[in-house]
């Protein structure tokens, strides 16, 4: 079981978090203007890399928030968790 | 070329009184160029292979595998065959494969051990009942097997089954699949395997490929691999839970994300389990092997991974859940426990066909649920592959459906939670 540093309550096992896929996603700023393309490339395309890996999670089962995580996918070791505003540290 | 040996009573008599058996395929090394080029070494690489070789003539085939064949997700699943899913589309690529399922020890000559002997689909709520039932009629119209069942007649069918009141999730009935069943996982890719290699398939094992070659057309040429770089026009990439990795070699992003699924087996014991129970809302599935294992399968863990462990509280709540529907088996040591990389798609439905990249093919997308498709999903992209257009049963599961927005929705008959 992970344990995972939420940027707001600290280390916590990983049954308290529901993982939210991949980060930095971000919503279209004209979302009538998207041909069929970039919707899919949107809503389903996914980078999911073997390696680093910047995801979401959601600690539903305590602050409600939500954070942003890079991961390594072959270790899955933790790297850093960071606040939903700020940038992925490099 | 020399065939295989062909295995029937007298061979395996006359073996018994002396010499070794054989290789059963051939161990080449990798040539400069071939007609085509299938990543990936599982179940529904070798398939594919075959059926190229077998149905279209292919005869320059090389399959590739950067570690043994057959080591993936095909020797880590529970082998549950059954075509019950929801819609047609499904249940056509499903029930394709049952029927080849039905004949495929012949067609290979290597028995597979199909086992027809019924999955059992539990439900332990209101909303279980009526989706289940949904299910019956609509595999019914579409002409597949599939039955309901009440607790008592649950129980009948499988008599380790606890159906009464005082368990946490009680049994308020079951859909039935009779055609349903297991097969042997290794048999079939070494099944696969050896028809493949007696037809002029090469098999490179320990061949890992590194790159994607693609011409000024953006055509592919080729692939780098570990042993060299081999020329092909027509790549199939089959490679599970690392068909990201392997697409995104040619700038291709999939809709796919990669999840640990996680599987454990019991110490054997005398034959106890007479069918498969699956139950999606409690969390289980469970077979008995014929060395007498219980093959339990867990939900997949919550993060995406590439690392083939998951944690073990995914494993422990599976078997608080077998434990609680099957309260004979609480004493039972288990001897294994491991995990697979399974490639899960928006949908819950395949991916079969081709790619925006001419001449690159993917066979993928099957989730938590492909042992099951294997015959049926080489067969259909074999003919993808060698038309250059998609076969009709493969047809909706064009990558371009994310496009399109024609999803096949199988999140509820895919039965493994994600």
């Amino acid at each position: 079981m992970l344990l995972i540093p939420c940027p707001w309550c600290g280390p916590r096992p990983e049954l308290e978090f529901h993982h939210g896929g991949e980060a930095h996603i971000a919503r279209p700023e004209d979302p009538s203007a998207l041909s069929g393309t970039e919707w899919a490339a949107f809503l389903y395309h996914r980078g999911n890399p073997k390696g680093s890996h910047a995801e979401r999670w959601r600690h539903q089962h305590g602050c409600g928030r939500f954070f942003n995580c890079v991961r390594d996918t072959v270790t899955d070791r933790i790297v850093v968790t960071y606040k939903p505003d700020e940038k992925r540290p490099a | 070329m020399a065939g295989p040996t062909s295995f029937s009573a007298w061979s395996l008599l006359r073996r018994a009184f002396g010499g070794s058996w054989p290789e059963q395929w051939r161990s080449p090394e990798p040539q400069a160029a071939y007609d085509a080029v299938i990543v990936g070494a599982g179940g529904h690489g070798l398939a594919t292979a075959y059926y190229l070789a077998s149905e279209h003539g292919f005869r320059h085939i090389a399959v590739l595998d950067k570690g043994w064949l057959g080591g993936g997700n095909t020797g880590r699943n529970t082998t549950i065959i059954r075509s019950n899913y929801l819609w047609d589309e499904s249940a056509a690529i499903y029930e394709h494969a049952l029927k080849l399922w039905e004949g495929l020890s012949q067609a290979l000559n290597y028995n597979v051990m199909y086992s027809p002997r019924g999955v059992m689909m539990l439900a332990h709520s209101h909303h279980d009942v009526r989706v289940f039932r949904r299910h019956v009629h609509a595999n019914r119209a579409q002409g597949i097997d599939n039955e309901w069942l009440t607790p008592e007649q649950a129980k009948a069918f499988c008599p380790p089954l606890d159906i009464g009141s005082s368990v946490r999730y009680p049994v308020m009935g079951a859909a039935l699949q009779r055609r349903g069943g297991i097969a042997r996982h290794d048999a079939v890719a070494w099944g696969y395997a050896r028809a493949a290699s007696a037809l002029g398939v090469d098999i490179v094992q320990n061949c890992e490929v590194t790159g994607i070659a693609r011409g000024p057309d953006g055509a592919v040429t080729g692939v780098e691999t570990t042993r060299g770089p081999i020329r092909t026009r027509k790549i199939g990439v089959v490679a599970a839970g690392h068909t990201s990795v392997l697409m995104a070699m040619a700038g291709v992003r999939m809709p796919l994300e990669s999840f640990p699924l996680q599987a454990l087996v019991s110490e054997p014991i005398k034959p106890v389990m007479p069918c498969v129970v699956m139950s999606n809302t409690v969390h289980a599935y469970i077979s008995q092997s014929d060395k007498g294992e219980l093959v339990i399968g867990a939900g997949t863990d919550a993060y995406t991974s590439y690392s083939q462990a998951g944690g073990p509280h995914i494993a422990a709540h599976t078997l608080e859940a077998i434990c609680e529907l099957f309260p004979a088996f609480r004493r039972l040591r288990m001897l294994r426990n491991w995990g697979g990389i399974v490639d899960c798609t928006p949908d819950r439905s395949p991916i079969v066909g081709s790619t925006p990249v001419p001449g690159l093919f993917v066979n993928c997308g099957w989730g938590t649920g492909g042992f099951k498709a294997t015959p049926g999903s080489g067969h259909v992209f074999a003919a993808t592959l060698a038309r250059g257009e998609p076969h009709p049963i493969a047809a909706p599961f064009s990558l371009d459906r994310f496009r399109t927005g024609r999803l096949i929705d199988e999140a509820a008959a895919a039965a493994v939670s994600h």
